[in-house]
């Protein structure tokens, strides 16, 4: 390295997409400066549980046989759940215990993050811990390095990729993005819970590695909050997570950590995690509202990917860490060609946005937009409709001396008196409506959630 | 569990400055005082006379009271490098 103050690339943010960003560069002979602040990578970052990897394991085939891993994902299950009653669906598969595993582990952020920015050191990058970047340092229209915390931090670069999280405050200074509004995150918190091996895989019926996830949806999981709750079996823990909109919560009805604790404690969840013993609690925000909030991520000389550019599918699939390393992945190689050229300007960097939109990255943003629109547009789907459908699944199954027939009528009978009672209940969410549509949804109830249904699905396709 | 004992379990490296500044007298006319609801670590709490009382010791350096806060009460910046929270799982 000739001249120790300027590097060909620097990178803030050891996590998934800045160790990613490092590794490619580094392989390709740049030099590359790695600026993580936590004491360790990892040492900050927080995520639901499940490591997505097709691009690791394209980057570092069989991964896993060297990277700390827990268990791979073999299945899981879908609940939605009231008060009372629960409906839950499962996937598994005897596919997903070969390699690779369906591209799915829980891993340990700690030590995956530091395993991962090595690897990005043995292929050549340097990495600093320790280290707030503060700002950017500009020339012109174009970024030219970054300002460290303390004296005589400024560091420079051709290039600077910022991969510094969900409150990338780089972006943000850049002016890429406005403040975050409260629709804009979820606020994701998350225990990790002790408990011996043997009584995980008793209980959740697994063997050797195999790992599941279990998903609740909204409904009683948040109080009818837009978010969830998930469980992820690690090697001999437990991570618990529950996740809100962080909107809803701005009606100033519940406490985040209370809504936790209602979820550990409710009936469906609570023996799942029983006789576990709370090791670490974590927290951190997570992008919310998809591509209708993507931001400009990028401009001359800086690149912003993962979290920060708030690349994540925040969809029934919800898979950051693999945005996170596709992004990553995308703005090293746009760097390279750029470096090829020797041109770093916003006009040569729009490449990235080209790469992105080839792939599933963009791809899928797009795709999922009308999902989110449809969660935002219909609360009552996540909240009294879920009480409505949990409620008639239990009535089908009841065991009573009625004729089966006469039993069902009464069943449906039933499920209307729920979606109108709900409709009474809570007024909140009828009166963002126009008075038709509330006469059909206090009148037509039926109808009304047969119409919403109809909708959702054409979202989701 | 009460929240103080979750953050009991985790490792901080606490520095001298707090990370996050808040003007009081600003969170005094606060209408709403959300963060006492909001922030994870409840690290907004309020006293016996209803003013919001900001211990920074126990912060996760989530963001959520930066976005929260409407009042422009919250100067929040991230802590010197590797100190606040140090995750080890």
């Amino acid at each position: 390295m000739g001249n120790p103050e300027k590097f060909d690339v620097i990178v803030v943010g050891a996590g998934p997409a800045g160790t990613t960003a490092a590794y490619v560069l580094a392989r390709a002979g740049a030099e590359v400066l790695l600026v993580e602040r936590g004491a360790h990578p990892g040492a900050k970052n927080v995520f639901g549980g499940i490591l997505y990897t097709p691009i690791l394991n394209r980057l570092i085939p069989n991964f896993w046989e060297e990277a700390p891993v827990e268990r791979h994902i073999k299945g899981l299950r879908i609940y939605i759940i009231s008060e009372n009653n629960a409906v839950s669906v499962g996937v598994e598969s005897e596919e997903n215990n070969q390699p690779p595993y369906n591209n799915s582990f829980t891993v340990y952020r700690s030590k995956f993050d530091s395993w991962y920015a090595r690897k990005a050191r043995e292929a050549g990058a340097m990495l600093i811990t320790d280290t707030v970047i503060d700002d950017l340092l500009w020339e012109g229209n174009r970024v030219v390095g970054v300002k460290a915390r303390g004296e005589d931090g400024e560091v420079y670069a051709d290039a600077v990729i910022a991969a510094d999280g969900v409150n990338s405050l780089l972006a943000r200074k850049a002016d890429l993005r406005k403040e975050f509004r409260p629709r804009q995150v979820s606020l994701g918190m998350k225990e990790v819970i002790e408990l011996p091996r043997e009584v995980i895989e008793e209980r959740f019926n697994l063997s050797g590695n195999e790992g599941v996830e279990l998903k609740y949806i909204a409904g009683d999981a948040t109080k009818g909050i837009w978010g969830g709750g998930n469980i992820y079996t690690n090697l001999d823990t437990l991570s618990v997570v529950t996740w809100i909109s962080v909107e809803p919560l701005t009606a100033g009805r519940y406490k985040a950590t209370e809504l936790m604790e209602h979820f550990k404690e409710h009936p469906f969840v609570r023996n799942y995690l029983k006789g576990g013993k709370t090791v670490e609690y974590q927290a951190h925000l997570a992008p919310d509202g998809g591509y209708d909030f993507t931001p400009k991520y990028y401009t001359g000389g800086l690149l912003i990917a993962g979290d920060a550019a708030r690349f994540l599918n925040a969809s029934i699939h919800y898979e950051g860490t693999n945005f996170a390393m596709a992004s990553g992945e995308a703005a090293a190689k746009t760097v390279l060609e750029a470096r090829k050229k020797g041109d770093y300007s916003e006009k040569s960097l729009s490449r990235y946005q080209k790469l992105l939109s080839e792939s599933f990255v963009m791809k899928d943003l797009k795709r999922y937009r009308k999902l989110n629109r449809f969660a935002e547009a219909y609360p009552e789907f996540f909240n009294g409709y879920f009480d409505a459908i949990t409620q008639i699944a239990t009535d089908y199954f009841a065991v009573n001396e009625m004729p089966k027939r006469r039993h069902e009528f009464g069943m449906l009978k039933r499920f209307r008196a729920n979606l109108r009672d709900y409709y009474t209940r809570d007024n909140a969410v009828l009166r963002r409506r126009n008075r038709l549509q509330r006469f059909i949804s206090r009148m037509c109830p039926t109808v009304s959630f047969l119409w919403k249904c109809l909708k959702g699905a054409i979202a989701f396709i | 569990m009460k929240t103080d004992d979750k953050l009991a379990l985790n490792l901080f490296h606490v520095g001298n400055e707090p990370h996050i500044k808040v003007d009081q007298e600003v969170c005094r006319r606060c209408p709403h005082k959300l963060c006492t609801y909001i922030c994870p670590a409840e690290n907004y709490t309020l006293n016996d006379d209803g003013n919001v009382v900001f211990s920074w010791e126990g912060c996760l350096e989530c963001g959520t009271c930066r976005i929260i806060c409407d009042q422009g009460a919250i100067v929040w910046e991230y802590p010197m490098g590797g100190y606040g929270i140090s995750y080890r799982f």
